[in-house]
């Protein structure tokens, strides 16, 4: 009798899920399949129709002097942007907490670069990177920089990038770390006030470990973003100067689109999915047992 | 009451499955030829500012009141707009492999040999029609140049360009140099730019990124005889003494002589520069005309590309493509509005309307681009230069051996060594045209 009620319960959430696993698996499970199939085959605009060449995709991916360097990149890129953006969203949660005058104001101008569209960030920071009259190098004229042209240098380039990226994430981290913070029940606080804690004691013992699985979130969209938004670079360096901005999806965009390297593209895709599961699986499974949820 | 939930969810999914399926009926005969007429797909893109899309559906309304008849069926036109040359290149090509291929396409002149086998060649079809033999005639030879390739002419131009020289009147005369001589040849670009570049202001910017190729390949072809590829598109020539020569030449102009900035510079600030006088000079491509003359408050001039050698530019911009996969009368029929758009008059209202350059020689005649290039000269010297004009790089694989030169150029640009960073991008392009040789 109780067998049977569970297995009705199970069919019943089964067929809810069921909507949703059918978009799911039309665009998601079947295009990655696909992807994983077609990166078997040289499919580019020498060929008529695909032809099977084995690992052959992902040999000359390696040898691939642009794929190394767009990894490479990826990987700095990740490293600049995921623990500052998600730490400057914390911090900037706490700044904006407090019931103080402009609070709100505050609030509006740390979220403002989230609601803006990518592309339009990205063309108002071409131009704010612009030397002579962009925003940045004259504060850096002001330092007695000197005329930098920050885009145009290979040097300097993906650091701008990153800047960028980071202004614009940050505050949507916030948004999270509010709400969260908001969430924090006040009688820990107080009953940790009235046993003497200092601030920095009540943030380390209670809102920090409080906070933790906004972190984890946190932590996932800014790893996920760090490998799935180009906007930037289309609009403002096309991953130049000589590949010193190009990142993987990027490459991905480019072998698709521009060279119609289809088995390329899906040999580099394969790449960055293996990269996303195993990143993702080390921060649901490997931290998972030390996050409070209350 | 236990029973809800399930007759629910089978509810939500059987009303998914019905909405799923009903998409799939009823289609095929809106996009194809019915009966008495052609209704023809055009495939169009957009690369320059300004509402050309109204432009473009103006002209296929008119077109469609002609009545213009091929075997006795009416012939109307529909245009779909389909993004940038990128982005309709990527279209075209999933359509053809789809097996649903648009019956014309305006794509850039250089893609011909990535489409070369989903096309057909044109020579027949004008061979039988005199009308399209005096319009063929009548194009400005310089914008043939990359309709052709092994003896056929592939495609048919209608939105082209080419690069010219910017230049800000008002500073020439604060130098003091005079306004209406630009720069003829490299060694007067250096001399007039050291002369320019003061206050935080630079003597002339060249892009390097988007199109900056293009800029380069001017270079290339003003520093010698030959060009970057060969006519049939299976050979580059990247790492010779011109073209070396040419990559110095650009990066001497800010590591040498000062009178550029530093770096990879921007193909869509660059312009900006320029509108903001913070450049006196720039080479950009005539579709820039437009918006140089509604933004910029000084008087401004163009000119022909500085030469060295010789005086040279390459050309730019899109040709009509017919498409193989379609019956016959369908061709003839796209052929018929190409014709029609054609027009000395038509082409002309479209050079006024976008800036681009009209290429038909007789539209130069009409009243309407007569008055306009009176009243805007700068618009003539765009047409002026197609003199000199040289075929516009275009290979095999078109697409990667674009970037390997684009990479080239902006690693040198960044301080790797000329010879080396050419020698290499000749070395990666030869590999990748080895399968057409």
């Amino acid at each position: 009798m109780r067998i049977s009620e569970r297995m009705k319960e199970n069919v019943t959430s089964w067929l809810f899920l069921l909507p949703s696993l059918i978009f799911l698996i039309m665009f998601t499970l079947y295009p990655m399949i696909k992807t994983a199939y077609l990166s078997f085959f040289q499919s580019d605009l020498s060929t008529d129709k695909p032809i099977f060449i084995g690992l052959k995709n992902f040999k000359m991916m390696m040898e691939d002097e642009v794929f190394r360097k767009a990894f490479i990149n990826n990987i700095w890129f990740a490293i600049g942007t995921i623990p500052t953006s998600v730490a400057l969203g914390m911090v900037l949660a706490i700044l904006v907490n407090r019931k103080i005058k402009g609070s709100a104001l505050a609030r509006t101008f740390f979220f403002y670069p989230v609601v803006i569209p990518m592309v339009s960030a990205a063309f108002i920071w071409l131009f704010f990177y612009t030397p002579e009259y962009g925003m940045i190098n004259k504060l850096l004229t002001l330092f007695g920089a000197g005329e930098l042209n920050l885009l145009g240098n290979s040097s300097t380039v993906l650091i701008a990038i990153i800047v960028m990226v980071i202004w614009k994430e940050a505050g949507f981290f916030m948004i999270f770390y509010l709400a969260a913070l908001q969430n924090i029940p006040k009688d820990l606080i107080e009953a940790s006030h009235i046993d003497g804690a200092s601030k920095w004691i009540q943030f380390r013992k209670i809102v920090f470990p409080l906070l933790m699985p906004t972190t984890i979130f946190s932590f996932v969209i800014a790893t996920t973003n760090a490998f799935k938004t180009i906007d930037q670079l289309v609009v403002m360096t096309q991953g130049g100067p000589n590949n010193a901005s190009n990142l993987l999806l990027y490459y991905i965009y480019e072998s698709t689109f521009r060279f119609m390297d289809y088995g390329k593209a899906a040999a580099a895709t394969i790449v960055v999915l293996v990269i996303m599961v195993v990143i993702a699986a080390i921060q649901f499974f490997g931290t998972d047992r030390k996050i409070h949820y209350s | 009451m236990k029973k809800t939930p399930i007759v629910l969810a089978l509810l939500l999914l059987f009303s998914m499955l019905l909405s799923a399926c009903g998409g799939t009926d009823n289609k095929g005969d809106s996009s194809n030829s019915s009966g008495d007429t052609i209704n023809l797909t055009w495939y169009y893109p957009v690369n320059v500012g300004g509402e050309v899309t109204k432009v473009i559906d103006g002209y296929a309304e008119a077109f469609n009141k002609e009545g213009i008849e091929v075997n006795g069926k009416k012939v109307t036109v529909e245009p779909v707009y389909s993004g940038n040359y990128d982005e309709s290149m990527t279209k075209v090509q999933t359509a053809v492999k789809n097996g649903k291929a648009p019956d014309m396409a305006v794509l850039l002149s250089v893609d011909l040999f990535q489409i070369k086998d989903s096309i057909i060649a044109l020579d027949d079809m004008i061979n039988n029609d005199s009308e399209a033999q005096e319009m063929m005639e009548d194009f400005f030879p310089g914008f043939m140049l990359n309709s052709q390739a092994e003896g056929k002419t592939w495609s048919i131009p209608f939105q082209r360009s080419t690069v010219l020289l910017y230049y800000n009147k008002d500073m020439f005369e604060e130098a003091g140099l005079d306004p209406e001589k630009a720069p003829t040849n490299w060694d007067e670009v250096i001399e007039y730019g050291k002369q320019l570049t003061k206050d935080g202001k630079w003597g002339i910017e060249l892009p390097a990124t988007i199109s900056g190729y293009w800029i380069y390949q001017a270079l290339a072809l003003q520093n010698g005889d030959g060009n970057l590829m060969s006519d049939d598109g299976k050979d580059v020539y990247f790492n010779t003494e011109e073209a070396k020569g040419a990559l110095q030449y650009w990066i001497d102009l800010s590591k040498k002589h000062k009178i550029m900035p530093d770096g990879v510079l921007d193909w869509n600030t660059v312009p900006t520069d320029f509108i903001e006088g913070k450049t006196a000079m720039m080479l950009s491509t005539t579709g820039n005309l437009t918006n140089v003359k509604n933004n910029a408050n000084f008087e401004f001039g163009v000119a022909f590309l500085p030469g060295k050698e010789r005086l040279a530019t390459p050309t730019g911009g899109g040709n009509f493509y017919i498409f193989k996969d379609i019956p016959e009368e369908r061709q003839l029929a796209a052929m018929e509005f190409i014709k029609w758009i054609a027009q000395p008059e038509r082409a002309a209202e479209w050079s006024i309307d976008t800036g681009y350059i009209a290429t038909r020689q007789s539209s130069y005649e009409t009243p309407e681009l007569k008055e306009y290039t009176e009243s805007f000269p700068q618009a003539l010297t765009a047409m002026e230069q197609l003199e000199h004009a040289h075929k516009e790089i275009s290979v095999y694989e078109q697409g990667k051996i674009i970037k390997i030169l684009q990479d080239a150029i902006q690693a040198a640009i960044n301080g790797d060594d000329v010879s080396e960073a050419l020698d290499k991008a000749q070395e990666q392009a030869e590999e990748l045209l080895k399968p057409y040789q």
